[in-house]
């Protein structure tokens, strides 16, 4: 069955991309939108999100989607992507305050300063390329092995990378969440649209993922 | 194991063609960029950097055309940089799927727009790019228009406040070294990559791959970016990647 995927426009980065690795992981239908009632006729939901989490969560509350991804939860299989996960949390400090969705537990704070390497150099911020994720059993990494690498661009993280909602980990400095879920709710840090063929994979497996943890 | 060092293959694009030239001249055609880029991608590069390096006014169109149809055909991240001069321009680039824009010129001329921009669009898709050369012993100054005009700005201190302003990554090219295959100046590249706190990607002089691990391990750079080596077939992403993982650096295979 060709999947509808709305990928939710609320005046946010790249939605193109996120668009065109959709279509090209598998069997579906994508529509970039903003209107609420073209989302809610979808049967899968990509929430994306580039640059600061304040923009975006204004962006999204602007438009009134910040009710709607709530009410979409449990209703259709959700996905975060980026700062579009980082927004599904209770709160980040990224521009001076940022109340979020609080669709899981937790909150988004800075990488520390000075953070080292093993080897003494100094790990820069954005933490910027392709790291590796440990992955937790979740349906939604069928077929990708561990310590796949996935691309990322951030400086704000989720850190608690032992919550019960953490199913993929990162490590930059120290462990971070890759990935957070829970029931209709896939969410990662990385792109999986800048990932290469790892990053279809993961879209693929959103394409059939039945929201079930 | 953790964060790969990164291998960026760059396309000099002039009017919709990969062309490189040899210090600014000479040059030659390699290409069509989207056809270039899908062979990239496919060969495990970590990203693309597409440099419209004649980026006169009539030239856009076809800029934001051909970075969309690289967009959709290569799903790694592509920088697009040349004649960024205002935030239309960048918005229309990220439109058009690029994923970070590099700014050279206009930053020199106004840094308050690397402000401006990373403000609008998040420091994470703002690169700047520096085009330094060698002017006395550990002094490298920042010059404009394909490397003819002295601006007398320390690239150290450049980048340092480029950072404070905003840019998320620098691009650092050697001008000394530009087409000449030496390997990278390796004293820029370690004097700017241990002087701020964002990844640092050098830049010109590439020859073989002997000079990717050097940029790195000498250099102290987070990526690395060549041209001619890989355009010309004279080596693939992939031997580049073993020449890297075999000098012990993490990259991803």
């Amino acid at each position: 069955m060709t999947q509808q995927i709305a990928v939710i426009d609320y005046g946010s980065g790249n939605l193109h991309s996120v668009a065109k690795a959709l279509e090209r992981a598998g069997n579906c239908k994508v529509q970039v939108s903003g209107d609420p009632d073209a989302i809610r006729q979808a049967n899968r939901v990509i929430l994306p999100g580039v640059g600061a989490m304040g923009d975006c969560m204004a962006g999204l509350k602007h438009r009134g989607l910040d009710e709607l991804v709530l009410d979409l939860i449990g209703r259709v299989p959700l996905m975060g992507v980026c700062v579009g996960m980082q927004i599904l949390t209770e709160f980040g400090e990224e521009s001076s305050g940022v109340k979020a969705l609080g669709v899981f537990s937790g909150q988004i704070t800075a990488f520390p300063k000075c953070m080292v390497a093993v080897d003494d150099s100094a790990l820069k911020v954005p933490h910027m390329g392709w790291n590796q994720v440990q992955k937790n059993a979740h349906p939604m990494w069928s077929g990708i092995a561990d310590a796949t690498r996935f691309y990322f661009v951030h400086s704000y993280r989720y850190a608690d990378s032992e919550a019960d909602c953490v199913v993929g980990v990162c490590n930059y400095g120290a462990p971070f969440a890759a990935a957070l879920a829970r029931e209709g709710v896939f969410a990662v840090q990385f792109h999986p649209e800048k990932s290469h063929q790892a990053g279809l994979e993961l879209y693929a497996n959103f394409l059939t993922w039945d929201g079930t943890c | 194991m953790g964060l790969a060092k990164r291998i960026i293959p760059c396309l000099d694009v002039d009017q919709g063609r990969v062309v490189k030239g040899v210090q600014f001249g000479d040059i030659r055609d390699a290409g069509d960029p989207v056809e270039v880029s899908r062979r990239y991608n496919k060969d495990g590069a970590d990203e693309i950097t597409f440099l419209d390096i004649t980026a006169s006014h009539e030239n856009r169109a076809t800029t934001y055309e051909t970075v969309s149809r690289m967009a959709s055909e290569v799903f790694i991240p592509l920088t697009v940089g040349g004649g960024v001069r205002n935030t239309d321009n960048i918005r229309d680039l990220l439109l058009s799927g690029a994923d970070k824009v590099s700014i050279n010129t206009a930053a020199v001329f106004e840094p308050e727009f690397v402000k401006r921009a990373a403000d609008k669009f998040g420091s994470q898709c703002i690169v700047v790019a520096i085009d330094a050369k060698q002017v006395e012993l550990n002094r490298w100054e920042i010059f404009t228009h394909g490397g003819r005009k002295s601006t007398g700005l320390d690239a150290v201190e450049w980048a340092i406040q480029m950072v404070e302003f905003g840019a998320g990554e620098i691009l650092l090219t050697s001008m000394d070294r530009d087409g000449t295959r030496d390997g990278f100046d390796l004293g820029v590249t370690r004097a700017v990559a241990d002087a701020v706190t964002v990844p640092v990607i050098a830049s010109g002089g590439v020859g073989n791959l002997d000079h990717l691990v050097a940029g790195i391990i000498e250099g102290h750079a987070q990526a690395v970016l060549a041209a001619s080596i890989f355009h010309f077939g004279r080596y693939t992403i992939a031997e580049a990647k073993a020449c890297m993982h075999t000098a012990g650096i993490e990259v991803r295979l």
